[in-house]
């Protein structure tokens, strides 16, 4: 009979996200892989600022705290100089795609040999639920109280796509957590995300669309039927580049 | 050991280096381009890595990342990169990491000019990003002293765990000097760095390199701790030349380039008779108080002229190391002017206190 044990690569340290926030599901498909992979004493993680800044009390690993929206740089740098290592990044969407776009957009285009896990929540967790750079058109933040706005605060990125545009990444894909099929799924991309770095092929990034109970003031099941039924839609699932196969 | 001619970016580069730098990460601006240039073509060559940023926020967060994985690590930019730097380096302090940052200033604020200029004073020595943080900042006067004190710097970033700047003024980055480069460091014989991120084999603790400390129970002592630190650096490592001083009656003081001119004003007045000499800092933080101290309290010394390639900031801390025993006066030029040995000769002529 399969016996369920939980992975060495998370600390027993308790997690302080809200209830029903999938910040903490994603923390243990990464370290499942990073266990599985059999390279977690050779990880290096960089944890982002945003809900999840204290990653590194999470993640039994050699483990930095960047500047906002600089992890990728960070994790540049210590890459670079420990290309033994395995380094990865885990970032927010303000952290990644609004402070932190050009050291996304430059870390992918450079084919930086890392692996980037992008929490998509929508949603600016951390300091209360502001607008995001990912935000749908007409959802309500703290920042727009009467629904996104295209004519006043534009529209929302689709990170995954954008970089998929880049020769330097070698691979890019979006997956969810709004189910058990989903997050199994999740896994599988993030797993293959980090044997891409260990293989040498370059930039790596799974956006991983997530909600965030608390800010969008939904119960958890309700938030996670709502990344099913509108988010996805905005943001479809998928393999967006794969420099081993075709894709889409 | 030979002594060669060179420009000083690049004698910057290669003492760098030899220093045991092995990973640098840059963004263009004039007038430092020599030295990423350098790095560029040599750094491979000796093991190292280099990496053009996509800006100096990047740059400054590679060596941020670099440095936490235990290596020499470096960046170099001019005024306005170094703003951009500013978040960086109060992280890189937060974090107790040393690394190099070299400032060829230009003039500002602004774009400014890139002409020579000593404007980025006060954001080296008081602090140009947030928080209680002090730098190790290091005014070279000649190319050669600039290729030395880079060894300076990485040896005593590592040793009191925090960033070190080498603040020079554009002529330092772009004249050619001779200069006699020290032989490399011996990586091997570095101490160790028990500290940096290397991967957890589940020995030991494991490594976690960060700069928040969100409770104040936990940022307070950590503060006064630091405090200590900076007080043991000011007792410790304060580096000044003094030219003529011993029996002088008006001090100059300036540090960089204007120090050299200074000197020629020294030897100028001392021919008609007027006792002049000069103290350099060659430290900034710290500041060598202890020079200015003694020599205010000789009873000949009549005043202290700070003179600067700014609109007067060193002179600040002229002021607070004289503490009010004699006058201090300011003569500078700025926004890329630099002053001639005849105008400094003429203001002290002109009665400076
Ligand atoms: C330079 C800087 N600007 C702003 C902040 C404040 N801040 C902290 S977290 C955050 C946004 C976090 O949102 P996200 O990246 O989406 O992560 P989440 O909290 O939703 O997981 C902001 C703006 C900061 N710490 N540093
Ligand atoms: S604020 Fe949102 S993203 Fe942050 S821990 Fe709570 S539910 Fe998760």
């Amino acid at each position: 009979m399969p016996v369920f044990h939980k992975t060495k690569v998370l600390t027993d340290v308790p997690m302080h996200y809200c209830p029903g926030c999938t910040h903490g599901v994603v923390h243990r498909l990464v370290a499942e892989c990073l266990e599985e992979l059999g390279v977690a004493g050779k990880t290096i993680g960089v944890a982002p600022v945003g809900c999840a800044v204290f990653a590194y009390n999470y993640f039994n690993l050699d483990m930095a705290e960047a500047a906002h929206g600089r992890a990728p740089a960070m994790a540049t740098g210590i890459k670079r100089v420990r290309p033994e290592c395995v380094v990865f990044a885990y970032q927010g969407d303000g952290d990644l795609a609004s402070i932190g776009a050009a050291e996304t957009v430059h870390a992918a285009a450079r084919g930086e040999n890392i692996t980037v896990i992008f929490i998509n929540n929508g949603i600016y967790g951390m300091t209360g639920g502001q607008m995001a750079p990912t935000t749908l058109i007409g959802a309500k933040a703290t920042t727009c109280p009467y629904g996104r706005d295209p004519k006043v605060n534009g529209y929302p990125v689709r990170v995954s796509e954008m970089l998929a545009q880049l020769d330097g990444p070698s691979y890019i894909a979006r997956v969810s957590t709004h189910n058990a099929r989903a997050v199994l799924d999740a896994k599988k991309h993030i797993r293959r995300a980090f044997e891409k770095q260990i293989e040498g092929k370059g930039f790596a990034l799974v956006e991983v669309l997530t909600g965030c109970p608390t800010n969008w003031a939904m119960s958890p099941v309700d938030a996670l039927k709502y990344v099913e039924e509108q988010v996805i839609p905005y943001y479809p699932l998928g393999v967006y580049k794969d420099t081993d196969k075709e894709v889409r | 050991m030979a002594r060669q001619l060179m420009k000083g970016n690049e004698a910057i580069a290669e003492a760098a280096i030899r220093a045991g730098c092995r990973a640098f990460f840059g963004y263009p601006i004039t007038p430092q381009n020599e030295i990423p240039e350098y790095m560029a073509a040599h750094m491979a060559e000796n093991g190292g890595v280099f990496v053009q940023a996509e800006s100096e926020v990047a740059a400054i967060n590679m060596v941020y990342g670099a440095a936490a994985a235990g290596f020499r690590a470096m960046t170099s930019s001019s005024s306005p990169g170094i703003s951009l730097k500013q978040e960086g380096i109060s992280y890189i302090a937060a974090s107790d990491l040393p690394c190099v940052i070299v400032n060829i200033m230009r003039a500002g604020p602004g774009l400014g000019g890139i002409q020579s200029a000593q404007g980025d004073y006060f954001q080296a020595v008081k602090g140009g990003g947030h928080g209680d943080y002090k730098l190790l900042v290091f005014a070279p006067a000649s190319i050669q002293e600039a290729v030395d004190l880079m060894f300076v710097a990485f040896d005593k970033a590592d040793q009191y765990r925090m960033p070190a700047m080498i603040l020079g003024d554009g002529m330092i980055g772009q004249m050619m000097e001779p200069v006699e480069l020290p032989p490399a460091v011996d990586l091997q014989s570095l101490p160790e760095k028990p500290w940096c991120l290397r991967g957890w084999d589940g020995q030991g603790e494991r490594r976690i390199v960060s700069s928040l400390r969100i409770q104040p129970e936990d940022l307070e002592p950590y503060l006064n701790e630091q405090m200590k630190k900076w007080e043991r650096i000011k007792e410790d490592e304060a580096r000044a030349e003094e030219y003529r001083a011993e029996d002088a009656e008006i001090l100059l003081t300036a540090y960089g380039t204007p120090a050299r001119i200074c000197k020629s004003a020294v030897e100028i007045l001392r021919a008609e008779g007027i006792k002049a000499g000069l103290i350099r800092p060659i430290t900034l933080f710290p500041f060598p108080d202890r020079a200015f101290r003694y020599h205010a309290a000789r009873p000949e010394v009549k005043g202290f002229v700070s003179v600067e390639l700014s609109t007067g900031q060193m002179i600040e801390d002229v002021r607070l190391a004289v503490d009010g025993k004699k006058p201090v006066s300011f003569f500078g030029r700025c926004g890329g002017a630099v002053m001639s040995e005849d105008e400094i000769v003429a203001f002290v002529k002109g009665g400076a206190f």
